[in-house]
């Protein structure tokens, strides 16, 4: 039957991106199983709003699991202990009565707090700006089924496109490293016959615009693959180097 | 009062929307850098179109309420994408998706527009494929198609379950590139609070950095509306918490018309509701409907057991269950459309027959798929859908059906536009689910995404040069005009209002009470007597919201709160609109379904004779109700029927 329980939250809090944080601690009774973790949030808010004190701020929108928007680091895991979920789709039933959770932004370089839980990622759509997309513009395009596209091959480029975005596999490096990220796009392109006569130019400037706005440098621990709620393979790593060395070999 | 001109081009059916483009104005290259365009949103109409107008050449200032353009609600959507491509052989045609919208929207929409977004939905699937969108293909290497409901083709493109997600990430990365041209300037985390009128047409908005608090000017040769629906006015729905109705109701009150309020859409297959502490609604896509099969039990007593625990629905033999969409609509059977699936599902639920402690909630089977088509087959097709599902009610759907019950989903209604997309005040164009134009009242499965992207790539890109025609010597304006200062004069003072009232109430404490409002009485099935009483108790809780919100926080700062009161106070308006207009349409049809009127099976019951018409209203002060203007709707090529989905 449902579950109920009782937890202490250890909320990170901090004004702006040049303040100091800290953790603030908050007592939550009765909180049911099925209430999810962004909705145990908001039962948090409204109590300190009716004490007539800020809420927590933190980023969520779709709270379905695809818009990549909420991005808590949760008792050491991005988008808490569960796999393969974002923070939204975590529901309170995996906690345990009388636990204690501590709730962190996203940290990195590259990811500066706005406020308490909330992170600036721009830098991802920097990354993407500088390279990660086919350059058609609209209209003029030849029929959809001009180009077939074996099944195995448009399978495993919707599967690197199922990236949401989110940072999690950056917070979650102990380098901060994105390779993921733009691993994820560049196999997606580099796969379809779409994307294959931009493929060298694409991969070397997206890992150049990485490398410039402060992420760090990739050292295969796969921490980013587990922590993925998309479950993004590293193999997408393996083959953005093929492609970055290849750009590199024939500058 | 005013007049309303749709423009709907001269000649046949299929050749009005050529004809428009044959003789429509155009800017030319050297024009168009000098020309300013705002677009606010980044979703699959917002982003495609500030885009495509990058790439024309103009100069582009889109604005995002999220952090990332990425991010746009438009994301979330699952299941497919509509286009009349036939490459399944089965006898669709572009007329045959112009007559299946068309019947869909319960004969309330445009027949020139939709002709419109049947034409160029070939287009965008072309598009998308350029771009790299990872469309699901069969074996030979072609494109895969599913069906949805309200066809009897298969016509609806997919990419797993992240049909939105994907084509979303084309449009973004369309914008991408025009971003790092400089053709477009992306504004991450604005809001729009308004729209600046210079000489009767839009000249700018005026929005608020959420991070900084600061409220700024800008100014443009026009204004794009692509903010999405306004279904967060009824609470829970399965929107986004961010989606909102505010630059709606912004145009609105500054003289655009808000058209068919009433007509939003129930979603039939949406995860029932858990708690008070509930915060939204996530929808199960209606591609499961192609496989899935809907249930309930035939004998109450059966009912009344699973709702106490005593019963397990895998318990109940195949000659006690009530397939009654298959048994009332034998030719559509499960994929009927949105509204008839929703109404029939609560039809049951009222009569006793709904299951989960509530009751309100149905059966969603796919035992039989896959013992037709084994577990892999079933994975492959829905895998994230039930992966979703089970992390959400921690039940697993490969073993016990789902349980799911209608939601909120979608608003038909919004700003009125013109053929050209464009609303009432000139220079100010409405497009995606922001504008009424395309559904009637009601939507069909698929064709957001549709509309959404034909808006954005290429039906806007066309219309908008035909006014900035007009407008190529017409300067750069300042943001320093008295026109700017008193927009922001006052957007700051309703600011500074809601501030200082300091009462006792969370805001959404406010917009729980307003959802209920809402779904009680403007909800799936409404009367004369709901919909008066949603009107008196809408007045009163605004009345109160305006007395005793309490919002925490500073003005010149990111405040959370403050940006849903603003929201929040919209929706007042919005509410009352969309109770207004229900109690206006003494008729049945599609999304609005009013229970006097109904057929002796418990069908929409159409008034062709009076209320056919978009009805359309003019905002005339804040304490007064609102004009009706209404725009007539003549049939020229299709004749009117009632809807027939059982034979």
């Amino acid at each position: 039957m449902e579950k109920i329980i009782n937890i202490t939250l250890k909320v990170w809090r901090q004004k702006g991106p040049k303040e100091k944080g800290g953790f603030e601690t908050h007592k939550l009774e009765g909180i049911s199983g099925d209430t999810s973790f962004l909705e145990m949030l908001d039962i948090l808010n409204e109590k300190l709003v009716n004490e007539g004190k800020e809420p927590v701020a933190f980023d969520n929108d779709c709270r379905e699991g695809i818009c990549g928007m909420c991005s808590l680091y949760i008792n050491g895991h991005p988008h808490g202990p569960d796999n393969l979920i974002t923070t939204c789709q975590l529901h309170m039933r995996h906690f345990k009565d009388g636990d204690t959770i501590t709730v962190e932004p996203w940290r990195s370089a590259a990811f500066p707090v706005i406020r308490d839980l909330m992170v600036d990622r721009y830098a991802f759509d920097k990354i993407i700006q500088a390279g990660g997309y086919v350059s058609v513009n609209t209209g003029g395009i030849p029929d959809a089924n001009a180009i077939p596209i074996p099944k195995p091959v448009a399978d495993e480029a919707m599967d690197a496109a199922s990236c949401i975005g989110c940072g999690a596999c950056v917070a979650a490096c102990k380098n901060g490293s994105a390779m993921l990220f733009v691993s994820a796009k560049v196999s997606q392109l580099a796969l379809l016959p779409q994307g294959k006569p931009e493929a060298k130019q694409r991969a070397k400037a997206m890992v150049l615009k990485m490398d410039e706005l402060g992420f760090g440098n990739c050292t295969n621990t796969r921490a980013c693959e587990l922590e993925c709620p998309k479950g993004v393979s590293i193999s997408n790593i393996a083959r953005l180097n093929r492609e970055f060395l290849v750009a590199k070999f024939s500058d | 009062m005013i007049k309303l001109d749709a423009k709907i081009p001269k000649g046949l059916l299929a050749e009005k929307w050529t004809n428009y483009k044959d003789h429509q104005k155009l800017v030319n290259p050297a024009n168009k850098r000098r020309l300013d365009i705002i677009v606010v949103g980044t979703g699959l109409a917002g982003g495609s179109a500030a885009a495509s107008l990058g790439e024309l050449g103009f100069n582009v200032l889109n604005f995002c309420i999220q952090d990332s353009p990425r991010r746009a609600h438009s994301i979330a959507a699952q299941g497919g994408i509509n286009a009349a491509k036939n490459y399944q052989n089965d006898g669709d045609s572009i007329y045959r998706l112009f007559y299946d919208t068309i019947k869909g929207g319960d004969y309330r929409a445009r027949e020139a527009n939709v002709h419109r977004l049947s034409e160029v939905s070939v287009n965008i699937i072309d598009q998308c494929v350029a771009q790299g969108v990872p469309f699901a293909r069969e074996y030979g290497g072609l494109l895969d198609n599913r069906s949805f409901g309200g066809a009897q083709v298969s016509r609806t493109f997919y990419a797993k379950g992240q049909t939105g997600q994907q084509l979303l990430l084309g449009a973004y990365s369309a914008l991408s590139r025009q971003i790092h041209k400089g053709s477009v300037k992306m504004f991450v985390r604005y809001e729009m609070l308004d729209l600046v009128v210079i000489d009767g047409r839009a000249r700018g908005i005026i929005a608020r950095n959420l991070v900084t608090g600061e409220i700024e000017r800008f100014a443009a040769h026009a204004v794009v509306i692509a903010t999405g629906g306004y279904g967060n006015a009824y609470f829970l729905s399965t929107n986004a918490m961010n989606s909102n109705g505010s630059a709606a109701a912004q145009v609105y009150r500054k003289g655009a018309l808000f058209a068919n309020p009433a007509f939003a859409q129930i979603h039939p297959t949406c995860i029932p509701v858990h708690g008070e502490f509930q915060s939204k609604l996530t929808l199960m896509s209606e591609s499961l409907r192609n496989d899935g099969r809907i249930w309930v039990p035939k004998k109450i007593e059966d009912a009344v057991a699973i709702r106490e625990g005593k019963l397990k629905p895998t318990e109940i033999a195949e000659e006690n269950r009530d397939y009654y969409l298959e048994r009332r609509y034998p030719a559509f059977g499960n994929l009927v459309p949105r509204d008839v699936a929703s109404r029939a599902a609560k039809e049951r639920c009222d009569a006793g027959f709904g299951i989960a402690p509530s009751g309100l909630a149905v059966y969603l089977d796919f035992s039989d798929a896959i013992n037709r088509l084994g577990m892999k087959t079933v994975e492959a097709r829905y895998g994230n859908l039930f992966q979703m599902y089970e992390k959400i009610t921690d039940q697993n759907p490969y073993e016990t059906p789902m349980m799911i019950y209608p939601a909120i989903h979608y608003t038909m209604g919004g700003v009125w536009v013109d053929y050209e997309l464009m609303t009432t005040i000139p220079g100010c164009f409405a497009i995606g689910e922001a504008n009424f134009s395309d559904h009637g009242a009601n939507r069909l499965g698929a064709s957001a995404l549709m509309q959404g992207l034909a808006d954005g790539y290429f039906v806007l890109p066309y219309t908008i040069q035909n006014y900035l025609a007009d407008q190529i010597s017409v300067p750069r304006f300042s943001t320093d005009l008295p026109e700017f200062e008193e927009t922001e004069k006052a957007v700051k003072a309703r600011i500074n209002k809601l501030m200082n009232i300091k009462g006792n109430r969370s805001v959404d404490s406010f917009h729980k009470a307003l959802g209920s409002i809402m779904w009680d009485y403007v909800g799936m099935a409404r009367t004369k007597e709901s919909l008066k009483t949603a009107l008196e108790k809408i007045k009163e809780l605004k009345k109160e919201f305006w007395t005793n919100v309490r919002i925490p926080g500073e003005v010149g700062s990111l405040n959370t709160e403050l940006e849903k009161a603003l929201r929040v106070a919209d929706f007042f308006d919005i509410g009352y609109l969309i109770a207004l207009d229900g109690l206006n349409r003494n008729e049945s049809c599609g999304g609005h379904f009013r229970e006097e009127y109904q057929t002796p099976e418990g069908e929409a019951l159409r008034d062709d004779i009076r209320y056919s018409y978009a009805a359309c209203w003019q905002y005339t002060g804040e304490e007064k109700d609102p004009e009706l203007v209404k725009e007539p709707l003549e049939y020229e090529f299709v004749v009117r029927q009632q809807r027939n989905y059982k034979s």
